[in-house]
């Protein structure tokens, strides 16, 4: 669960990055957070990892956000990162996979354990021992979502999850993301993806939220996503041109 | 392939060696690094006019070759930037030390010239042992084995993160001279009014991933040091080679083994 109180973030005094942000992210959902570039979406992520320190309360699990409780925070909080290559940092997969466990305090056979059910878990056993970079992006990005399942999170927040992919390797992520379990935050601008992964859709719009409600509705309205920069996803764009010919999509 | 590409492709092949399968391969990493470290010690340690008892320490990197199935032929393409530059070390010793040392039929050898090519073989021999030693042991079990050794752990971490992003950072640098290229026709390499910008957009680039990394890190509870993996155990055969070739290394510097065998020859 995650939830943010009033939180509102600013790099400059001038111009705030956030404004007066309150949302709630029950157990279990998957919520698409989406919206323009600029628009705050890696703010959020990074504030409630504890990356960044606004003003207002951000509760994960219903432990506060602050400095004094940062490492049961994001034992909680698995956050896979817009580019696997900073994700994976060590030299291969498997030692990758078992950072985190050890970090936090697993024996080497328990996080083994761990490591061996979050690959079989995406199928990617061929993967454990590969060199980080000498495997390709879709297999990184898919290795990089397994280092996150080897923490067990009960949160999983997602940057971008399905950028630079080519398509058999963004329907296998999408596949994926559906099939975890954990509540999920995903920042995107792939909005046939979000569709495809979340029942609930947070639209930002200059740091503030303008929407909140089921993905199904805020991706359908075309004025919505329009006033806010944003358009409607490619798949449901065929649908609104044949009810509506003409209508310039 | 350009030249960064060329250089990406020689850093698989890095992994490739050390992929190999081979009896110092499966030596444990602590030994084949404390060897390492011993015959390097003993390397430098020869005097500067001792060329003969030097050309005997050949042996232990011929012989690992041979037994590691790691080609010399990659060993010197690897080093062929690096060797000019070892190599280069002792070039003015024949211009100081002109004093006659032997002679090599009617022909004088100064002590320069000698002392000019034991700088080299020492620069050589230390090469190709480092080489052999990252030829056979994976980056992580090297880290594990320097870290056995109290090597301070932001140093071993640096060593990792380096190998780690070298690759990645020779990518970036790969795109940034293919754009360069593609607006320059004709030009050949970078031109000097642009290396200052392009090393700019570079150090901003590592700074940026860096500062992600790090934060990749955080989150995965980093505080402070790694854990390595325990890699191969130091056993009984890694304690035999540890201390056999290092006691062959002290006795080959002390004993000159090549003085030896010519005496009992002309004899």
């Amino acid at each position: 669960m995650i939830e943010f109180q009033h939180v509102s973030f600013s790099y400059e005094k001038e111009r705030s990055v956030l404004e007066d942000l309150s949302f709630r992210i029950g157990p279990g959902e998957s919520v698409g957070l989406i919206g323009a570039n600029g628009a705050g979406k890696s703010t959020v992520m990074k504030l409630a990892l504890g990356l960044l320190s606004g003003e207002g309360r951000i509760l994960a699990d219903g432990i506060e956000v602050s400095r004094a409780n940062l490492a049961d925070v994001r034992r909680r909080i698995g956050f896979v990162l817009q580019n696997s290559d900073n994700q994976m940092f060590m030299p291969t997969v498997y030692e990758d996979m078992i950072f985190a466990p050890l970090n936090y305090g697993l024996s080497r056979e328990e996080a083994e354990q761990r490591v061996d059910k979050a690959l079989g878990q995406l199928g990617l056993q061929e993967l454990k021992y590969r060199h980080n970079h000498r495997i390709s992006g879709g297999e990184k990005r898919m290795a990089a979502i397994a280092t996150i399942l080897a923490m067990e999170p009960d949160v999983i927040l997602m940057d971008e999850p399905s950028s630079a992919l080519d398509p058999y390797n963004r329907r296998i992520v999408i596949n994926t993301i559906r099939g975890l379990k954990q509540t999920k935050l995903i920042a995107s601008h792939d909005l046939d993806m979000i569709l495809d992964t979340c029942e609930r859709v947070i639209l930002l719009d200059r740091g503030r939220i303008v929407a909140d409600g089921p993905a199904d509705e805020i991706l359908r309205d075309r004025e919505l996503l329009e006033a806010h920069r944003m358009e409607l996803p490619f798949c449901l764009a065929g649908e609104a041109e044949e009810k509506d010919p003409g209508s310039g999509l | 392939m350009n030249k960064m590409e060329k250089a990406l492709h020689e850093l698989g092949e890095m992994d490739d060696l050390t992929a190999m399968d081979s009896p110092i391969h499966r030596l444990s990493p602590l030994a084949k690094l404390l060897t390492a470290i011993i015959y390097i010690i003993v390397v430098v340690s020869f005097r500067k006019y001792d060329l003969s008892g030097l050309a005997v320490m050949l042996l232990f990197p011929v012989i690992l070759f041979q037994i590691s199935g790691v080609p010399v032929r990659t060993c010197f393409y690897k080093l062929r930037i690096v060797l000019p530059l070892v190599m280069a070390v002792g070039l003015f010793n024949p211009l100081y030390d002109r004093a006659p040392l032997l002679t090599l039929g009617s022909l004088p050898v100064s002590g320069g010239v000698v002392s000019m090519l034991s700088l080299m073989l020492k620069g050589l021999l230390c090469l190709m042992a480092s080489f052999l030693l990252i030829a056979t042991t994976p980056i992580d079990s090297l880290c594990a084995a320097l870290r056995k050794l109290h090597l301070p752990s932001t140093l071993v971490t640096l060593l990792l993160l380096t190998y780690r992003y070298v690759g990645v950072m020779t990518e970036e640098l790969a795109v940034m001279t293919d754009a360069y290229h593609l607006r320059a026709p004709g030009q050949k390499g970078i031109h000097v009014s642009a290396w200052g910008s392009f090393l700019g957009q570079l150090l901003l680039r590592s700074m940026d991933r860096a500062q992600e990394l790090y934060g990749s890190m955080l989150l995965r509870g980093y505080h402070g040091h790694f854990h390595y993996a325990p890699g191969r155990r130091f056993g009984l055969w890694d304690a035999l080679y540890t201390a056999g070739s290092s006691a062959v290394f002290l006795l080959l510097r002390f004993v000159n083994a090549a003085e030896l065998l010519g005496r009992l020859v002309v004899r």
